[in-house]
């Protein structure tokens, strides 16, 4: 029972782990910039997909596909962000979804024609793969990775917006545009970053979730989405904190689940989710 | 005189544009969404048949209109079906990988009297949707209840715990492996139903392992996930010589296993076609699917397609081009071919697929992992469709 509760607790944290990799780029454009970005999940599917050209085309390893995962998701997103994203900053909520939704429906077709609709996947490193034995029980060491990944992501984010110049100019932007570009502050070129570190996130996610969860041409509207949604509605919006352990609870919330009362399925996420809004309505560490 | 002279100026004139007119076959898939993959093979399949066997028969060119459903839909597939015969003016109905979209249409093509093709969708129970209907594909307990007995008499295993998504199909696999198993004298330890979109499969894995059976059954959809469930199963720990995996044809489809890797080896399946069969029919088939398909190889949505097209091609055949639904099922009925899965039948009874199920393991043959079929279970009704007709 002990062993099975700490096999329970390791699986659930590694799946929090991956849902908040995939998350906290949506925290940082939806919470930070007012952006609601439906298509978030295309940039996690960019990721996917370049890795696995990366992985099986060019033949390098996986963990090299990573880092390139990153730079061509924050590219695309600097693109997007550019050319379409930057006009609808203004506009109303139900606007920017149905722009941003109709720009993943675009990207599943995009996928599907250059990847063709055939489920992909990247070869990890042997290092990677299996499991250790502890206390009688199999642990499986992607899913260590995956929580060594999300840490360190997790203090990197949180040192660059808490403790750096670029951060607080980033804050102050978002807080109050007018006072910061009365300060000086270049506010077009602080958004257009952090979209890029949101993209390029959303795209590292989409690469590490490959092995757990494989990969489709319609990764962009799946339920991974609407995971990632819960992720950042629960965490409240703009806290990285909060995501982190949003999707820390649901991840565990989830396998524990599974594994205890199957036969509750996928509802407990969603229970879990209505409990935790009715108790704090702006999300765990939501302040506004 | 006269009248005699306009009545043949008429009927030759009908008899002329009858000639001209191109057949329509109307096929009703899925091209977006979910399940876009299956509807593009079986796609990919009709067209192979039409590159391999030209798209003239009996005298009449052969034109495929193509129909997205987006996904389960039955309304949609019902409205597209009715729109293709009165709009399109289609012949046929062909397609449907989904069971609610062939089971909507299915009322169309009754009502309308066409003759319909079923190209996947499994349930057993499509089939009486419409006296006009033939299944090419294969049914749910025809490869379910006859690996079921499989494994509990050739197989030797005695318990085993069941693993299916929670949907129509899978519902439909534990009941009749279930049945069979028990039927046979085998017990079952544990089941458990997973969501349909569920993303991480490790706790129903773990869960699965702590229980200790000898032998898991798995029924899951194509797509992502069996790669997803495998993976789960390796890293896990499961091992495969102490506790026996039994799968459908999808467990250990081609994406599936290259996803996997080493640690599908030993997976046992039970299914109806693979590409690798080195049957020279399939080996003809598959180079002609690469040319069709830009390289990939077929799937069993893609030989539903192919053999759907032969069905049609040879009904056509027998009736000399005349759509009529009620001459094209009679000619269907009966009809006995080689296909690149091996011998086929449609049932002159059920209007059914009868066909080989086989048992496959994966192994690797020549650095490649491959489903290796090892034992033969000759021409298999489906067994539901038998049981309705006793029950008449």
């Amino acid at each position: 029972m002990l062993s099975s509760l700490a096999g329970v607790l390791f699986d659930g944290f590694a799946y929090g782990m991956l849902l908040f990799l995939l998350s906290v780029g949506l925290t940082v454009t939806l919470g930070m910039m007012n952006f609601v970005n439906l298509a978030h999940c295309s940039f996690a599917a960019v990721g996917g997909y370049c890795t696995v050209s990366v992985v099986n085309r060019l033949g390098w390893n996986f963990l090299a596909a990573l880092p390139i995962a990153f730079a061509v998701g924050a590219l695309v997103a600097v693109l997007l962000e550019r050319t379409l994203f930057r006009r609808l900053y203004r506009r109303s909520d139900l606007d920017q979804c149905l722009f941003t939704i109709g720009i993943a429906f675009m990207s599943i077709a995009a996928f599907a024609w250059f990847y063709s609709t055939e489920p992909q996947s990247a070869r990890v490193p042997s290092y990677l793969v299996g499991s250790f034995q502890l206390m009688g029980r199999n642990f499986v060491v992607y899913r260590l990775f995956l929580m060594l990944m999300g840490l360190a992501i997790t203090a990197a984010l949180v040192l660059a917006l808490e403790r750096t110049r670029f951060g607080a100019q980033v804050r102050a932007a978002v807080d109050n545009q007018r006072m910061a570009r009365g300060l000086g502050i270049d506010v077009d070129r602080a958004f257009m970053i952090t979209f890029a570190l949101g993209g390029g996130l959303a795209a590292l996610g989409g690469a590490l979730a490959i092995e757990v969860i494989g990969l489709e041409s319609t990764l962009p509207l799946s339920v991974i989405l609407v995971y990632v949604l819960i992720v950042v509605a629960v965490g409240g919006l703009g806290s990285i904190r909060g995501s982190l352990v949003a999707a820390i609870v649901l991840g565990i919330t989830d396998t524990a689940g599974k594994y205890y009362f199957p036969w509750l399925g996928a509802f407990l996420i969603y229970l879990v989710m209505v409990a935790l809004l009715m108790w704090r309505p702006l999300g765990l560490f939501g302040k506004r | 005189m006269l009248r005699t002279c306009l009545a043949l100026a008429v009927a030759l004139a009908s008899f002329t544009a009858h000639a001209q007119q191109p057949l329509k076959i109307g096929m009703v898939l899925t091209l977006s969404g979910q399940f876009a993959d299956a509807g593009n093979q079986m796609l990919n399949g009709a067209k192979t048949y039409m590159k391999m066997h030209g798209d003239t028969v009996a005298g009449r060119k052969i034109e495929i209109l193509t129909r997205d459903t987006g996904g389960v839909a039955p309304d949609v597939a019902k409205r597209l079906s009715q729109e293709l015969i009165v709009r399109d003016g289609v012949d046929i109905l062909a397609g449907y990988v989904l069971t609610p979209n062939a089971m909507a249409a299915g009322d169309v093509s009754a009502e309308a009297k066409k003759f319909m093709v079923v190209m996947n969708a499994a349930t057993s129970v499509v089939i009486t949707k419409s006296p006009y209907m033939i299944r090419t594909s294969v049914t749910l307990p025809q490869v379910m209840e006859t690996f079921a007995h499989w494994a509990a008499t050739k197989g030797g295993i005695k318990q085993v715990y069941t693993m299916v998504t929670d949907y129509g199909p899978g519902i439909d696999s534990e009941q009749a492996f279930q049945g069979a198993f028990k039927a046979a004298g085998g017990t079952v330890v544990g089941s458990v139903r997973f969501p349909v979109a569920n993303p991480d499969f490790s706790a129903f894995v773990q869960r699965a392992k702590d229980v200790g059976p000898q032998a898991i059954f798995i029924f899951i959809p194509g797509g992502a996930q069996p790669a997803a469930l495998g993976k789960a199963f390796a890293e896990r720990g499961i091992d495969l010589h102490k506790t026996k995996v039994l799968g459908s044809g999808e467990t250990t489809a081609e994406a599936a296993l290259k996803s996997m890797g080493d640690n599908a080896l030993g997976i046992i399946t039970a299914w109806h076609y693979d590409y690798t069969s080195k049957n020279p029919l399939n080996v003809k088939f598959v180079k002609a699917y690469q040319g069709v398909a830009n390289g990939r190889n077929p799937d069993f949505f893609s030989i539903g397609g192919y053999d759907g097209m032969h069905a049609i091609y040879e009904a056509l055949k027998k009736t000399k081009g005349n759509t009529d639904a009620q001459a094209l099922v009679n000619a269907a009925k009966g009809m006995k071919w080689e296909s690149p899965r091996g011998p086929m039948m449609i049932d002159p009874e059920t209007r059914d697929v009868v066909q080989n199920v086989y048992i496959r393991k994966v192994e690797k043959v020549n650095g490649e992992l491959m489903n290796v079929p090892f034992d033969t279970i000759p021409m298999v009704k489906d067994p539901a469709g038998e049981r309705r007709k006793q029950q008449k």
